[in-house]
């Protein structure tokens, strides 16, 4: 039986660890605890670092990127007519900055390329203060600027990005995705292309070799075959092919009656464009006529494919037609500020800004860990996607998905998709486990 | 036996856009003994002629409307082209035809756009090393893709065909196969005529005009042909000019193909390169039969046959083929003795 002996070092030790004990409670839930974190804001200012593409191939959905977090700043310190703070469903913001400190913001330019991406969000978090991270046009990108972010203790709300790997088998605790994925468009465009070409067809995928078209084949085929469709093949080409011709043309006598273009940007708009031409569009294969799908859509991207367009298939985030008041509302501001509407990478970066500033306003910091558990299972509405959930398992949205199809009159030159059909986003979720990872813990820094 | 002929139409289409740049290349390498990294970027050019003259013949006429306005609340903008409202139906044909119609004015543009190159720039390096000549030809070439991109954005920006050329053709069926088994669009065959017109073209005149054989001459042996006489220096730029057209008019009609952005240029101008080194530096027939050749067999490399038996071969078949050259025959196909040697 040992015996209890007290002296002076045991009294120390017990005095501290019952007074950190009785102090913990409030710690947790007061801004002190704010104390000593990455790039924690000290004056009266707090800096959001805005990772777009500004050169490159995707440099006009950068650009466009751009307007939207320079609108969201804009309506988050109080300017301009609100946008979409005004339908939000958290009221949380007031106008007047966030945690009482004006937002001011730092560009860096990715280049669509990860090596640059990575050193422009370094240089935003070491150089100048940026308290969290957001943009992006790519997949590759994504995952290796949410890699750094977690790994220098800032948030990452991702921008455009459509692979499942990015809240899946890479996801990381302080990176957060507003943007739909490939599972979603397969879940999305499946009863679709069902109800249009039903379940007798043979597919032939022509698809980009990296993480994303991997990912958007994988989607696609699984809920086609699903549905009872055959794959004819599935055929890798390389990214900026340019003249996809000669993967085209064994789709002509391979007996499949429809093709998906896994194709996003410059191929997107070169694979199509190539694929009307040669006139797959208008074939007919084993008395069917012949269909092309391309699921994920911008209509960015679009309008470089023109005509081509016309009556084909795909999914997409959202879309400026929306009638939903959220969607009036960023259309308006935008439309009013910069002349034409938004594209949808504009739209999930606007909403990526504004929520990570509620979450910080709802939390009281800016904290990664207080800001995440604040974003974690967050429900709301009012963003131009219905109803949508930040899901905490894997820090990924669910919300409606659109079906589109370009359009056969557009009547200007943004008009080229019509919205056939709002998946309900119960049809597009998924269990957190299914794509794999680990969000591992929170780093501040 | 389809999928054979397919391919090698591929393959002839697309050779004809390398022939047409190689051919290029190797007239201002033969001549001005230059290694110019900027020619992708006259391809370029050449195509963003097409996007010009189609901006500037669908110019809109643009009217409020008094009834409808946009989602963000102004009024709607109701557009027509000028050309259509001043010239009816013609306007609308030359409009159709913008790509055609691009070529007349693409010449002379082109042409001027050669002779400030050589004049402001290539000219100082006639006598450097080739090592300085690719680091500026290259700088120029993308000094030109950002003002190309600042001025027409980033994205690839569509160029029809003319309505009576976007079909297609059942080319097989002239040749005994059944009707729908070797159909090609009429645009891509209308491209490879083109291409052998205009490299037929540039063959009668270096070997058929007087112009030609000095420049035949100068290839030969500048210093000779300026003891002589000859004003060496003055055709050289002209002949600067006439391979600046070639690459220009190779971009203009490639434009229905392929939708023209800024950096189309650096994806041609690789492959260009080898085409030349393959068909030997400084013959304009081997560039000639190299980029027919390399266009065929890369199209046969990205059949499924093909690349199940070696999964990747479509990106890498035209650097293999090369290195087998470059080891089996160090000249090229055709190369001429003397030429990038000792």
């Amino acid at each position: 039986m040992s015996k209890f002996k007290m002296n002076r070092r045991t009294l120390l030790k017990g005095t501290a660890a019952v007074g950190v004990g009785l102090a913990t409670p409030t710690i947790f839930t007061s801004k002190a605890w704010s104390a000593g974190y990455m790039n924690e804001p000290k004056g009266g200012t707090v800096t959001f670092g805005f990772n777009v593409p500004q050169t490159g191939a995707y440099a006009d959905e950068g650009a466009d990127e751009l307007r939207a977090y320079e609108l969201a700043v804009e309506h988050i310190n109080g300017g301009g007519d609100g946008g979409m703070l005004n339908t939000f469903s958290s009221k949380a913001l007031q106008g007047n900055g966030v945690n009482g400190k004006k937002v001011e913001f730092v560009t860096g330019d990715t280049q669509t390329k990860s090596d640059a991406a990575r050193a422009s969000a370094k240089r935003m978090i070491e150089k100048d203060g940026a308290i969290m991270i957001t943009g992006g046009s790519s997949s590759g990108v994504a995952i290796a600027v949410q890699g750094l972010c977690q790994d220098a203790g800032v948030i990452f709300m991702a921008g455009l990005t459509h692979s499942n790997d990015t809240t899946g088998k890479d996801k990381r605790a302080n990176g957060f995705r507003h943007f739909f994925n490939t599972e979603m468009s397969g879940a999305a465009l499946g009863p679709v292309l069902k109800n249009n070409f039903g379940t007798d067809r043979t597919a032939y995928h022509l698809t980009a070799d990296y993480t994303w078209g991997w990912s958007q084949e994988g989607s696609i085929k699984k809920y086609t075959e699903q549905l009872g469709w055959k794959t004819a093949a599935a055929v890798r080409t390389p990214l900026g092919a340019g003249d996809f011709s000669q993967y085209i043309t064994p789709v002509l006598n391979s007996g499949a009656d429809v093709l998906v273009l896994n194709h996003y940007g410059r191929d997107m708009v070169n694979s199509l464009t190539q694929a009307v031409q040669f006139g797959l569009r208008d074939k007919q294969v084993n008395g069917k006529d012949f269909a092309i799908v391309v699921p994920l859509y911008s209509r960015l991207m679009a309008q470089g494919a023109g005509e081509n367009v016309k009556g084909i298939f795909g999914s997409t985030n959202w879309h400026w037609s929306l009638q939903d008041e959220g969607s009036k509302a960023f259309v308006k501001s935008f439309g009013q500020k910069y002349g034409f509407p938004p594209s949808q990478a504009a739209h999930t970066c606007y909403s990526q800004a504004i929520l990570y500033a509620d979450a910080c306003q709802r939390a009281g910091t800016f904290m990664p860990s207080g800001v995440g558990a604040a974003l974690e299972d967050f429900e709301f509405d009012g963003l131009g996607n219905g109803p949508t959930l930040y899901r905490g398992a894997d820090h990924q949205c669910f919300k409606d998905v659109l079906v589109v199809k370009g359009k056969e009159n557009p009547s200007s030159k943004f008009d080229v998709l019509e919205v056939v059909e709002v998946t309900p986003r119960a049809q597009v979720e998924y269990p957190a486990s299914m794509l794999g990872g680990e969000l591992g813990p929170y780093n501040n820094g | 036996m389809d999928a054979i002929l397919l391919q090698i139409l591929n393959g002839l289409d697309k050779g004809g856009a390398y022939a047409l740049i190689a051919l290029g290349l190797t007239i201002i390498f033969g001549t001005l003994g230059v290694v110019n990294f900027a020619h992708g970027a006259l391809f370029m050019l050449g195509a963003f002629c097409a996007v010009s003259i189609k901006a500037v013949l669908g110019l809109q006429k643009v009217t409020l409307s008094e009834t409808e306005t946009t989602a963000w609340g102004t009024p709607l903008e109701i557009t027509q082209p000028y050309v259509e409202v001043w010239f009816g139906d013609l306007g609308a044909t030359i409009l159709d035809y913008s790509v055609p119609v691009s070529i007349l004015i693409a010449i002379p543009v082109m042409l001027l756009i050669g002779i400030i190159m050589e004049r402001g720039l290539i000219r100082y390096f006639y006598k450097r090393p080739h090592a300085e000549q690719i680091l500026v030809t290259f700088g120029l070439a993308i000094v030109l893709q950002e003002i190309i991109k600042s001025i027409f954005g980033a994205n690839p920006i569509p160029q029809p065909a003319p309505d009576s050329m976007k079909g297609m053709i059942d080319f097989g069926v002239a040749i005994g196969f059944d009707a729908g088994n070797v159909v090609y669009p009429v645009w891509r065959l209308v491209y490879f005529l083109f291409s052998l017109f205009v490299i037929g073209l540039v063959f009668a005149f270096i070997q058929f005009t007087t112009f030609g054989m000095v420049v035949r001459a100068g290839m030969a042996d500048r210093e000779t042909v300026g003891l002589l006489g000859i004003d060496i220096d003055r055709r050289f730029t002209i002949v600067f000019g006439i391979a600046a057209i070639v690459a220009g008019l190779a971009g203009v009609m490639y434009t229905p193909i392929l939708s023209p952005d800024y950096h189309m240029g650096m994806d041609f101008l690789v492959l260009s390169f080898v085409v030349v080194v393959v068909g030997g530096m400084g013959s304009l027939g081997g560039a000639v039969l190299a980029g027919f050749m390399l266009g065929i067999l890369q199209s046969f490399a990205s059949m499924n046959e093909v690349k199940d038996i070696l999964p990747g071969i479509d990106q890498i078949i035209i650097y293999l083929i090369a290195v087998a050259v470059l080891l089996l025959r160090p000249r090229g196909l055709m190369g001429r003795k003397g030429v990038m040697e000792g």
